[in-house]
């Protein structure tokens, strides 16, 4: 029997297709480019493979089924908030009048879409407890991105060029310290807790005249509430520094609890994650920026206005940063968010928060007795786990559960992350997985721990049963191979 | 599930302190069915009035034909629904496409390497930019007025934040980028980069002068189809080529998600921000696909990252690589041709308006500048209520070209359109010529 993997090997593109196999979308031009166009301007050749419609299909069929998604298995990827993305959405997207319409179409004729955009606007800010969003960020960091950008002007524009420092949790994602090196912002990390929290003591030895944003994420990364964030809050503003929240895990307190109520100054949400939007293997995503009601004029460009009913695209932000991208939104993304708001309501949003909070408590509940859960409390939408012991006891990491969890038909958490907590599986399982799913996951975890110790040569082998086996990242690292060459 | 938590309630799990927990009453409207989300949002839709007119408007966003074999291929739950590919051995499909959109662009622009995608053309100019900043330790940008405003603004955004200050190039008659004493400017090493479009924001065929030298060469491609039958960007002197590939099967969507893309040579590859693609072998020795060179990126060195950029473009390059792939050399080029055909044919007619006529006399692509009398908002206001949107008021970035209007023409392009703009302005036109003369006397 030859092996799923030789009978899958997909040749390239590149590799395939005869020249002049061509489909016939356009009319055939038998004249060349140089009957428009002088010659200097124009290329010689054009090298890419002609393919039938077929070829191309099964093509990307087949590189469709070596790709694993929420539709085909659960997958538990923490800080990543993988729920189901429901498909009314996506139709709705693809409406012809929404999914067809031109950014630089006249304001009159695309009141539908700024009468989306303000909905979701208002909604998030509403849900959030902001006194307004930008829809402009394209991406999580991106958001970060802008609010760090607002966070400089506004000191700028109050002569505080002083503040040049920006503090970050140990616990925060990697695109915390990038944003804020990209506004030359120098970093300060903070260690946590024995909690896994902030300890405000510890806060209040870095923070002074040139504080400019703390960066927080609620719950933290270790799926842990920051209980002490009033304080916190008020140790950075009695400093005269801002408080910015990153929204990765707003699935764990939607409807909840606010980050306005909080003390957050700025926000960022990412409507990939929370708002059901398909990530598309790495986006695209939208990252909305939520200011508090002094930070207003400083938002990116352009803002959506309603007047009696009209709404217009408003470019004259009297303190904007600017704009943040060549056009206005990921408007597709916010048809999708919208609809999704639509679909639950308020009611229904705070129902999902509670619902993912509660998945994640008991996959923790039920694996807590053979591997090792750091902080071992209720946690919320996520939780982490360390294979420390495990990789003492038998040989085996973090970076082996997953690969055998691939064997299994599951996708992996994510491991090594956050980066204080060593063999780390951070285990997010949202709130859209029936209790069936989390028993037969919660099996399966068990039985891989339960082969460890018994034959950790099988767990370090997987994956055995996937198209192909562990990579040679060394190699792809020292030998860059980027592209297809003849 | 409570009791294996061990808690007695939903809300006892969810609880916060006291002082954050929630008290206002959130203003979302009610929750709706799906048969009333799919009522609510047509309804919305229906509104969005500028479908039903003839279209020329382009400036970075083009209507182009889409085989309906991408959509099929692009929404399936697979590819849909998957994460950034981290785990290389269930993803091997997605990191393939991925590593075959990286070579489409190589093959397009001409350049080594390129990256997963970034957010859009505009995004990936500023991150273009900052490239070439650490490349050569210098503050400063020497970018050309021809250069898409919208990317130009965005640029100056990302700059404010690095303090990089940012020079411009004038164009000329031809709507080319004016070059004189380029080399003078350049040669006193304060600049990073010297950036010019092609086909510019006028629709120009641009290029470097064939000794420019003494700062990273960044060329912008804001509408890629051209490049079915345009020279290779590296060819006419990039170092870096960035741009936006929305053309290649990704819709409007009133502004996105589209598709930025960053191309550069060798030189420049641990520079390069985002996601990369590599091919390796796993080990039994077959052929793997795995993102690589991670040591550039926000996850692994934070602060110290080419960017802070995570979430990029995958699914819009996916349906740009599907796309690609789909046509083909043939079917690119003709589409093309058409467009060059139509655009050609659009703007004849235009010509033949008595008052109206050209603005610059470069050789363009699929779009192109026209001169009218009087103010170009107004007469595209008096077009809109003929139901034909003849393009984009370039008073609105240039003001020195409030006469002008950026008109594109796309296979898309029909006769009946080409027609109803041709009949419009010939209603509009006349009256717009009295004003004119009257304001004159």
């Amino acid at each position: 029997m030859p092996q799923l993997a030789e009978l899958l090997e997909t040749p390239l593109i590149f590799e395939q297709g005869q020249p002049g196999r061509a489909n016939r979308y356009l009319p055939h031009h038998d004249e060349g480019a140089d009957a428009y166009l002088p010659r200097d301007v124009l290329r010689a050749e054009l090298p890419l493979p002609d393919n039938t419609e077929l070829d191309v299909t099964r093509h990307f069929t087949r590189l469709s089924q070596l790709t694993f998604g929420i539709d085909v298995g659960f997958y538990p990827l923490g800080s990543c908030t993988m729920k189901y993305n429901p498909r009314i959405n996506d139709a709705m997207a693809n409406l012809p009048g929404l999914r067809d319409l031109h950014p630089f179409a006249p304001d009159e004729l695309a009141q539908g879409a700024l009468a989306i955009m303000w909905e979701l606007e208002r909604s998030l800010s509403s849900l959030f407890g902001m006194a307004a969003f930008s829809l402009n960020p394209a991406a999580g960091a991106h958001g970060e991105l802008a609010a760090l950008l607002i966070s400089k002007a506004y000191f700028r524009k109050r002569g505080e060029t002083a503040r040049k420092t920006v503090i970050v949790p140990d616990t925060a994602h990697g695109t915390n310290p990038a944003s804020a090196a990209m506004v030359g912002y120098k970093v300060i990390s903070l260690e946590s807790d024995k909690r896994g929290r902030v300890d405000p003591d510890v806060l209040r030895k870095v923070v002074g005249p040139e504080t400019a944003v703390c960066m927080m994420t609620n719950p933290n990364t270790l799926g842990l509430f920051e209980d002490r964030i009033t304080e916190i809050a008020e140790i950075v503003h009695a400093a005269g520094g801002l408080m910015y929240y990153d929204g990765a895990n707003a699935n764990a307190l939607m409807g909840n609890a606010r980050p306005g109520d909080m003390g957050f100054d700025l926000m960022h949400l990412n409507l990939h994650k929370t708002f059901s939007i398909p990530h598309g293997g790495g986006g695209a995503g939208a990252g909305p920026l939520g200011v508090a009601k002094h930070l207003v004029d400083f938002l990116p460009v352009p803002v959506v206005r309603e007047r009696d009913g009209v709404f217009s695209l408003d470019f004259n932000v009297p303190s904007t940063i600017g704009p943040m991208r060549s056009f206005w939104s990921n408007f597709a993304h916010m048809v999708r968010a919208l609809a999704y708001v639509c679909a639950n309501g308020a009611e229904g949003l705070t129902r999902v928060s509670q619902l993912a909070v509660l998945n994640a408590n008991y996959i923790r509940a039920k694996i807590r007795d053979v591997i090792d859960v750091p902080y071992d409390e209720w946690c919320r939408h996520e939780f982490v786990a360390s294979a420390q012991t495990l990789k003492r006891e038998t040989g085996v990491r973090a970076l082996d559960i997953a690969k055998a969890l691939l064997d299994r038909g599951y996708m992996a958490p994510t491991i090594y992350f956050p980066l204080l907590v060593p063999e780390c599986l951070m285990i997010e399982p949202t709130e859209t997985e029936s209790k069936e799913t989390l028993d037969a996951f919660i099996a399966v975890f068990r039985d891989i721990i339960a082969r460890a110790h018994d034959d950790p040569q099988e767990i370090l082998a997987a994956p055995q049963h996937t198209v192909v086996g562990r990579v040679d990242e060394t190699r792809a690292a020292r030998e860059p191979n980027l592209r297809w060459v003849r | 599930m409570l009791e294996a938590i061990g808690a007695k309630e939903l809300a006892d799990l969810v609880k916060v302190p006291d002082d954050v927990a929630l008290r206002a009453q959130l203003e979302l409207s009610p929750p709706l069915s799906e048969s009333e989300i799919a009522s609510k949002f047509s309804a919305l839709a229906a509104r969005n009035d500028a479908l039903g007119y003839a279209n020329f408007l382009g400036a970075g966003v083009y209507r182009h034909y889409v085989p309906p074999v991408i959509g099929a291929l692009a929404m399936r739950g697979e590819f849909l629904t998957a994460y950034t590919p981290y785990q290389a051995e269930v993803s091997q499909g997605y990191l393939q496409a991925i590593y075959e959109w990286q070579t489409y662009i190589c093959l397009l622009t001409g350049m080594d390497l390129a990256n997963a995608s970034v957010y859009d053309g505009a995004t990936a100019l500023a991150e273009g930019a900052i490239m070439a900043v650490n490349a050569t330790g210098r503050q400063a940008l020497l970018v050309s007025k021809a250069v898409h405003p919208n990317y130009r603004a965005v640029l100056k955004t990302y700059c404010d934040g690095l303090e990089v200050e940012i020079d411009e190039l004038d164009y000329l008659a031809s709507g080319t980028t004016d070059f004189s004493n380029l080399n003078e400017r350049l040669a006193a090493g304060k600049y990073a980069a010297v950036i010019v479009q092609s086909p510019n924001f006028f629709g120009a065929i641009d290029s470097f002068p064939k000794d420019a030298a003494g700062a990273v060469k960044i060329g912008v491609v804001a509408e890629p189809l051209s490049l079915a039958v345009l020279r290779a960007p590296r060819d006419w002197g990039c170092d870096i080529c960035v741009g936006e590939a929305q053309s290649f099967g990704v819709a409007a969507a009133y502004g996105g998600p589209h598709v930025g893309f960053i191309a550069c040579t060798k030189e420049h590859m641990r520079r390069i921000p985002g996601r990369l693609v590599g091919r390796t072998v796993d080990n039994a020795g077959r052929n793997a696909y795995v993102l690589t060179l991670q040591a550039r990126e926000q996850h692994i060195r934070r602060e110290r990252a080419t960017s802070n950029i995570c979430t990029n473009q995958a699914h819009c390059a996916l349906i740009a690589t599907m796309y690609l792939a789909a046509m083909g050399a043939t079917g690119l080029r003709d589409c093309a041709l058409e467009n060059l055909q139509r655009a050609q044919s659009a703007r004849t007619t235009m010509l033949d308006v008595a008052g109206v006529s050209g603005r610059f006399s470069g050789a363009t692509f699929n779009e192109f500048v026209v001169r009218v009398p009087g103010r170009a908002s107004e007469a595209l206001a008096a077009l809109q209520r003929k139901h034909v949107l003849g393009g984009l008021d370039l008073g609105r970035f240039y003001p020195e070209l409030d006469d002008c209007i950026l008109t594109a023409a796309t296979e898309l392009t029909t006769q009946d359109d080409i027609d109803a703009l041709q009949n419009g302005l010939r209603a509009v036109v006349p009256t717009l010529r009295k004003k004119e003369l009257a304001a004159a006397r």
